[in-house]
């Protein structure tokens, strides 16, 4: 039972919560490592303009193809390297951070909405509104996730933001499966029963009283979510099908210089371990974060 | 002075009906057979019994959770059956409340405290922040907790505390009807004492009317006026507190009475010892549904179901209690 | 030799605050065919003495003790190898809630015969003849009938009777029944506890009851350790505890019950169980006794005739609470 100090007020219980929550999270150090390297990212997405030492579009000519400073023939000017048309691959690099970002917090919030509100209904009804929810769902999740967004944007036409929709579109029955079984366990519980005996409608007892307590799940899926969007954006990305040229999202980077993989591995090398560095960091955050928020791993 | 009863059950029966196979028709469970008693404001029913024997069911009609399938009800006057149920619901509402067993799970862990118990109040009346505050806050101190507390969440405070404001949460629309589901079973000694004075206190304080579900005997002895025993669904025997104690009749309340242990050492009581399990209540068993575990039995239990007859104080449901 | 012999127990979890000592130095000395039971409110610790000397702690655990032996062998300095040939066949443990702590995935034949096996080898149709006499010992009627039933087919009772069979399949020296009959109905925890006491006095086994039910143990137990906040306030036979508490908590907790109950009005004790961050400097009742001096509130309660108290209460006069008890 988490102690009592003897004067109380609504912020030193917040900070108390907070702090506890901290001590946790803070025992998994690849946790808080990926947690650091996150928040690395999402500052130089944000500052892209700042530190960023080229315009991402910025065509040299003649630097075309030059390899990354510390091999022969490179220059402390393009660290990284630059591309088939001469662009500086850190430039790049940098601001295709935002997009990655923003491709992937736009995705799972719109999975999130909807699919916690597909859920929050199916479990709270039954009957026949959660048998057609959950069957468009399995239908959903019938089909492998990227060929299903591969034929949204077949349909929708390529782009970012359609890209996004499609992605969006494939992780929502996950969020309303989640959602839908922990409102489930929690409409036998006794709080929600006296919310009933109190007079509680459906709109106060499935976003009050049930909503806040199905949290801990879905936050851990929203996480992992965050990054499988990433690399899913950079999977359509290098299909074409994604961001389109020149926008310097990570995987359409790859795709634009798919020819020079052998010739100059770098402007194919260096996207593809931003990505891999920026997934792992965000699933190692989540894990942690599934941790800390697991009732049943806590000490005391 | 006749002061009209502000529970009048007559003949309650619920009954649910359940899937027993792919396809078999539904059967049915009888989860409450007939259960009737007038309760009147300052007085507490108690309703004892073991698991299955519908006291549960019988605390879900009373506050209006589910309908009964048969049989009249009227909470403070107003007949269940014949008003409208919109109208009729919100001012019931306010006149019937709960508090359950379980101090863990009755109280929201994602609410605060001042939220919870403003919950009510926001649901049923107009009263704007300030005066949901001051209520709230006087519903605090009534019931031994401090201001602060409105600020924390239920996992802050202890088992004896966070049914503290179950009480609080129940009382704050000002009902006349208190069910209480085995509000102390979950606590310890020390507590269990501290919440029952609590309890016996505001009742005196706001003449409350409290239907007292529990399977602690010495606890029941020691609160109600009148207790309703029930098995299986059907009440076996009912009267006042201490005539069924001192002198209980049916051979299920004796054996009730003798199981329950007592914390002294000086005597050693003659138990009657009860055998076998509990029947499943979707198969009951013919006649009186005590026969097969009741030691004086006789044939004419197998084939006769026993209503409720009137031996002085008592009620008892038994064919050889003459 | 005593069969079972606790010296100066103590157990303390590394939490998210500090350490919390669930356990202060307990001590229990026990003879076969012993009859004992652990009284206390939660927070007393009373559960987790009987795990520590299981062994079935987690991780978080520090136990420490100057003697842990039982028939003769250091508990202590034991590897998991030898603690798992020990216990489950000499020293066995039945819990509380007997519809999780059997395996909804295996049947009753199945989870018996497990035990069987484990210690004496075999396989499931070798010992078949035993599970169903264990299952007649602990008064299953027709257990031919019942060795295929999964748990979730059982009732609370007879969940608890299977529970009961597996732990005295191998004839346990020691039984501790961690409040083996809180989640039962009232007639069934009479059959059960008196099958306890039946077992007990066929097989000349000691038997551990832990309970925060005074009644049962008035009824069952012929000693009575009482625990309050993980410290062992006292340590009497029933009779003399029951007739005269000489712990104020002891005292209070009788007095507490509504058969001791003047009026309407229950003598409740104020207060309550210290947490793991209030723990008074003092003796830790004392906020709470009636009795209580400012010597009680600044030094820790001494040990005085057994009873860990400033000022045990006398001998006599205690016995007031029983004469005024509605029977």
């Amino acid at each position: 039972m988490t102690p009592l100090t003897t004067t109380t007020t609504s912020y030193s219980v917040r900070s108390q919560q907070w702090r506890e929550f901290w001590f946790y999270f803070s025992v998994n150090k690849t946790a808080v490592a990926g947690l650091v390297f996150l928040v690395g990212v999402v500052l130089m997405a944000i500052l892209a303009d700042v530190i960023s030492p080229h315009l991402p579009t910025e065509q040299y000519r003649e630097f075309a193809e030059v390899p990354p400073a510390w091999m022969e023939g490179g220059q402390i000017r393009f660290f990284l390297g630059t591309d088939y048309a001469g662009r500086d691959m850190l430039s790049r690099i940098i601001h295709g951070a935002r997009l990655s970002l923003i491709a992937g917090c736009i995705v799972v919030l719109m999975s999130a909405s909807i699919g916690v509100l597909l859920g929050l209904v199916a479990g709270f009804r039954g009957g026949w509104v959660e048998t057609i929810i959950m069957r468009i769902m399995d239908t959903i999740m019938a089909v492998p996730g990227l060929l299903m967004a591969l034929v949204l944007v077949a349909v929708l036409g390529p782009g970012l933001l359609n890209a996004m929709v499609a992605i969006a579109i494939t992780y929502t029955p996950s969020f309303v499966r989640l959602t839908r079984a922990s409102t489930m366990t929690e409409l036998n519980k006794d709080y929600v029963t006296a919310s009933k005996v109190a007079g509680a409608g459906p709109i106060r007892l499935m976003f009050i009283s049930i909503l806040p307590n199905c949290m801990a799940p879905l936050i851990v899926q929203g996480t992992l979510s965050f990054s499988t969007a990433i690399l899913d954006t950079a999977a359509l990305g290098f299909l074409g099908m994604g961001a389109q040229a020149p926008l310097p999202e990570w995987g359409t980077l790859i795709a634009e210089n798919r020819d020079l993989m052998l010739s100059a591995p770098w402007t194919v090398t260096f996207p593809g371990i931003a990505i891999l560095l920026a997934v792992l960091a965000i699933n190692l955050m989540g894990d942690g974060l599934r941790d800390a928020l697991d009732p049943k791993l806590k000490r005391s | 002075m006749s002061q009209q009863a502000l529970i009048q059950a007559r003949d309650l029966h619920k009954y649910y009906s359940v899937k027993t196979g792919f396809f078999q028709a539904n059967q049915s469970l009888q989860a409450l057979s007939g259960a009737s008693f007038d309760l009147y404001a300052g007085q507490t029913l108690a309703v004892v019994g073991e698991s299955g024997c519908g006291k549960s069911t019988l605390a879900r009609l009373l506050t209006l959770i589910e309908q009964p399938t048969a049989g009249k009800l009227s909470l403070d006057g107003i007949d269940l059956a014949n008003a409208n149920k919109k109208d009729v619901a919100k001012q019931l509402r306010q006149t019937v409340q709960m508090v359950f067993q379980d101090p863990f799970g009755s109280l929201n862990p994602r609410q605060k405290v001042g939220d919870i118990l403003q919950e009510p109040l926001i649901i049923n009346t107009n009263l704007n922040a300030d005066q949901r505050r001051q209520q709230v806050l006087a519903m605090m101190q009534r019931v031994g907790l401090r201001d602060e507390h409105i600020h924390r969440y239920p996992h802050m405070f202890s088992g004896g505390q966070r049914q503290r404001i179950a009480i609080a949460r129940a009382l704050i629309l000002k009902p006349k009807i208190v069910v209480l589901d085995e509000p102390v079973s979950a606590l310890d000694v020390s507590i269990q004492a501290q919440v029952l004075n609590l309890l016996i206190e505001l009742q005196q304080e706001l003449g409350l009317a409290y239907v007292f579900i529990s399977h602690d005997l010495s606890v029941v002895r020691h609160i109600a006026d009148q207790v309703l025993v029930m098995y299986l669904g059907k009440p076996v025997e009912q009267g006042a507190s201490e005539a069924v104690f001192n002198n209980p009749q049916h051979p299920y309340t004796q054996a009730l009475l003798s199981a329950t242990p007592q914390a002294n050492t000086g005597h050693k009581r003659k138990r009657i010892k009860l055998t076998g399990e509990l029947p499943s209540p979707l198969n009951p068993p013919s006649g009186c549904s005590f026969h097969p575990r009741c030691q004086h039995a006789v044939a004419q239990c197998k084939t006769t179901t026993p209503v409720m007859e009137q031996h002085g104080d008592v009620s008892v449901a038994c064919l050889l209690v003459k | 030799m005593a069969l079972l012999e606790i010296t100066n127990l103590t157990v303390e979890f590394a939490t998210a605050h500090g350490s919390l000592k669930a356990v202060d130095q307990v001590s229990l000395s026990l003879e076969a065919g012993d009859i004992v039971a652990i009284v206390g409110e939660s927070g007393s610790g009373k559960s987790v003495a009987m795990l520590a000397l299981m062994g079935l702690l987690p991780w978080t655990a520090t136990i420490t003790a100057d003697q842990m032996s039982f028939d003769g062998k250091d508990l202590l300095t034991m590897n998991a190898k030898q603690r798992r040939a020990i216990i489950g066949k000499d020293i066995s443990m039945i819990f509380q809630e007997p519809m999780t702590s059997l395996n909804p995935c295996f049947s009753v034949e199945y989870q018996i015969s497990e035990v069987l096996a484990q210690h004496f080898g075999g396989n499931r149709r070798s010992h078949k003849a035993k599970v169903i006499e264990l299952l007649e010992k602990v008064g299953i009627p027709a257990p031919e009938t019942r060795l295929k039933a999964y748990p979730h087919q059982l009732s609370g009772g007879m969940s608890q009777r299977v529970m009961i069979a597996m732990m005295i399949a191998c004839e346990p020296k020691l039984l501790i029944a961690d409040e083996p009959t809180t989640a039962l109905d009232v007639t069934i925890q009479a059959q059960i506890l008196e099958l306890l006491v039946e077992l007990q006095e066929a097989n000349g086994m000691a038997l551990v009851l832990i309970t925060h039910d005074m009644a049962v143990v008035a009824e069952t137990a012929d000693r009575v350790v009482v625990q309050y906040a993980g410290q062992q306030v006292e340590q009497r036979p029933v009779a003399e505890l029951f007739n005269n508490p000489r712990h104020p908590y002891t005292q209070a907790l009788l007095s507490a019950l509504p058969e001791y109950a003047k009026g309407k009005t229950l003598n409740a004790i104020p207060g309550v169980v210290p947490g793991q961050l209030d723990r008074p400097v003092g003796c830790l009742f004392s906020p709470r006794c009636e009795h209580a001096t400012d010597l009680c509130l600044s030094q820790p309660a001494p040990r005085i005739e057994g009873v860990l108290c400033h000022y045990p209460l006398p001998i006599n006069t205690a016995a007031v609470i029983h004469t005024e008890a509605v029977s």
